[in-house]
């Protein structure tokens, strides 16, 4: 067995490979997407003929788009995503100071979620059937149709200006004041919690029940082992890899939803970044954050297969 | 996609001894699924009246939607407006209704796209296999690797800031996840003894495809489509929110509640409306697709 996770995880990482080329090209080719000529759409509409060379020069626009594909890549693997067209500053630079305010939303969402999601769908399947497993279906149906970005504006006309028991908007840093931070993230979180919450209920719910009607309970069951040991030391045992797994799909919804979560919260965190990129046109920066949050939810994924296979030997030995 | 298969299989076991309870005909066979399903009814009927609403929109508003009245400026609920005054003095319920015709249109557009390029897609790599299907595979796993609403994000982004745009976007983010379940039946479906038996009797792959795989293996495509549905909708509210969606001074739910936010502190009650139209439209939409793949997949247990 320790033979098998090592060697899970170089197969993985060989697998993530052509992942990340059409990732990393995906991005590249949003320059191309732009209508008309891409170095004036850059370049807004007052700019000079040199403005516009120049950009061109730098995006390579005067080469083969497999060239400057590579010709990006290479740059964007020595840390080189270029420079915003606004501030001029290095777009690697302004993505690293914003990611942490979007990683400790996205933990805390996740961590609330979890703490919250998985009780409820245990609770829902060790009581099938009862009022108890109905409310708790119903209101997983309601987190999945909820708008997070309603719920924040809720939570702000509820908890920050009506009690003012929380900050309305802003953050602060998490490596500074870290208190401070979480509290400032906790209405954010809340909000962004509830798809977490939901989904997590509801697949641990029906993995739970599955195992608990499969063959061997069954076994365990007539020799007399109680519900309490059933559901504890076998039930969820073998749920765990289905709960890690479904979380770790979550960190993708989490920094979809994020992105509009920090416009209503104001939080500097690359969210609100790219999205204000997006609409003033300042593409290094929307390609640069595009590029970091893909790379992030790819590790995210291969970090949850790691700890699946360390956890449960059967994932190690089926690859 | 082990699970797919499986309930494609039990499905193909389980279909004499569902067809022995002696099915209602088949033109009513809708009316009794839908009279047996009392949220797929609801849902349908909520949405049915949307769709109407959205297209006599001009007939039934009390108010243009973009008359502004300037006297009137966030007016709390009374019997001349009955959901109230935006910023501008413009009656709330009248941009309510012209808003649900943009989120119709916002959805449907999306899971469309979403549809025409990932469906043909995921039959093709899924039919042709090899080579082709393991580069396909990797490319759905490529796009798939993003978190749907920043790819949306960056893609409006350059195509340019519009509704149509937008939703073009987020059917660029669909695509994958519907060319992944798409493929995955293909491969069930590709192999089944009908097929073998048609290609024994000299069919074309086009006839193959289009008169025995693809029926066979669009059902789970359509339960996928529905919850789709709910999906878009909530990224046209979140889209217009952050204004890379429908531009003013068009009406959308989702930039209704950010003109609302803005003046939460003035007029809180406008921020309820739009918000509940999202999530009661979201909810019918999801919990339609839900009643759908009980009645398709009948290993299911109807609730």
């Amino acid at each position: 067995m320790m033979y098998g996770v090592p060697g899970m995880v170089a197969q993985r990482l060989m697998q993530l490979v052509p992942v990340m080329i059409v990732a990393t090209f995906v991005v590249f080719s949003l320059v191309y997407m732009m209508p008309g000529d891409p170095a004036m759409m850059i370049a807004g509409d007052y700019a000079t003929a040199e403005r516009i060379a120049e950009i061109r020069h730098i995006y390579g626009f005067d080469r083969p788009m497999l060239v400057q594909y590579f010709f990006w890549l290479g740059n964007a693997l020595q840390g080189d995503l270029g420079h915003s067209l606004f501030s001029n500053e290095s777009v690697l630079r302004l993505i690293l100071s914003r990611l942490p305010h979007t990683i400790l939303l996205v933990l805390y969402a996740l961590i609330l979620g979890a703490a919250l999601g998985i009780p409820l769908g245990i609770l829902a399947a060790t009581r099938q059937g009862t009022t108890l497993d109905k409310i708790i279906t119903s209101v997983a149906s309601l987190g999945v149709a909820v708008p997070n970005f309603w719920l924040g504006i809720i939570l702000v006309t509820l908890f920050s200006l009506g009690y003012r028991w929380f900050p309305a908007t802003g953050a602060v840093s998490v490596f500074e004041k870290p208190l401070e931070a979480l509290y400032y993230a906790t209405l954010p979180a809340i909000a962004l919690s509830t798809g977490v919450v939901a989904v997590l209920a509801r697949q641990v719910r029906s993995a739970l029940l599955e195992v608990l009607g499969s063959q061997y309970i069954r076994t365990l069951r007539a020799k007399g082992l109680g519900s309490g040991a059933i559901l504890w030391k076998h039930g969820l045992r073998n749920v765990a890899a289905t709960m890690l797994t479904i979380a770790g799909l979550q960190v993708n919804r989490l920094f979809s939803s994020a992105v509009i979560i920090e416009a209503v919260f104001a939080i500097p965190g690359v969210g609100n970044l790219i999205s204000y990129s997006a609409l003033n046109k300042d593409f290094p920066v929307v390609q640069g954050v595009a590029l970091v949050l893909v790379l992030v939810v790819i590790l995210t994924n291969l970090l949850v297969d790691v700890l699946n296979a360390t956890f449960d030997p059967r994932v190690a030995a089926s690859t | 996609m082990t699970d797919t298969n499986m309930t494609a299989m039990t499905r193909t076991a389980a279909a004499p001894a569902v067809r022995a309870t002696l099915p209602p005909p088949v033109r009513f066979r809708f009316w009794v699924w839908l009279w047996g399903d009392k949220r797929a009814l609801i849902s349908l009927a909520y949405l049915s009246v949307l769709v109407l609403a959205a297209i006599f929109a001009p007939l039934i508003v009390p108010y243009a939607p973009n008359k502004q009245n300037l006297m009137d400026l966030l007016a709390p609920p009374s019997g001349a407006h009955w959901l109230g005054t935006d910023d501008l003095g413009r009656d709330t319920l009248s941009r309510l209704i012209y808003g649900s015709y943009n989120a119709l249109y916002a959805a449907s557009l999306a899971v469309g796209i979403g549809v025409a390029i990932g469906v043909p897609l995921g039959v093709f790599i899924g039919f042709v296999g090899g080579w082709v299907d393991q580069v396909g595979s990797r490319i759905i796993d490529g796009v798939l690797a993003f978190p749907p609403l920043v790819l949306a994000v960056a893609v409006t982004g350059a195509l340019g800031i519009g509704l149509t745009n937008a939703m073009i976007a987020v059917g660029l983010a669909f695509a994958p996840v519907l060319a992944r379940t798409m493929r995955a039946q293909t491969l069930v479906v590709k192999n089944a003894l009908y097929v073998e038996a048609a290609t024994g009797f000299g069919a074309s792959r086009l006839h193959l495809i289009l008169r025995h795989i693809l029926p066979n293996a669009i059902q789970p495509v359509i339960v996928e489509v529905t919850l789709m549905l709910a999906v878009a909708l909530l990224a046209e509210a979140g889209l217009s929110f952050l204004s890379l969606g429908v531009q003013p001074p068009e009406s959308s739910w989702g930039g209704m509640l950010a003109r609302a936010y803005h003046y939460v502190e003035v007029a809180p009650e406008q921020m309820y409306a739009p918000g509940f139209a999202i999530l009661f439209t979201a909810l019918a939409f999801n919990t339609l697709g839900e009643s759908i793949r009980v009645l398709l997949d009948p290993t299911i247990k109807r609730r």
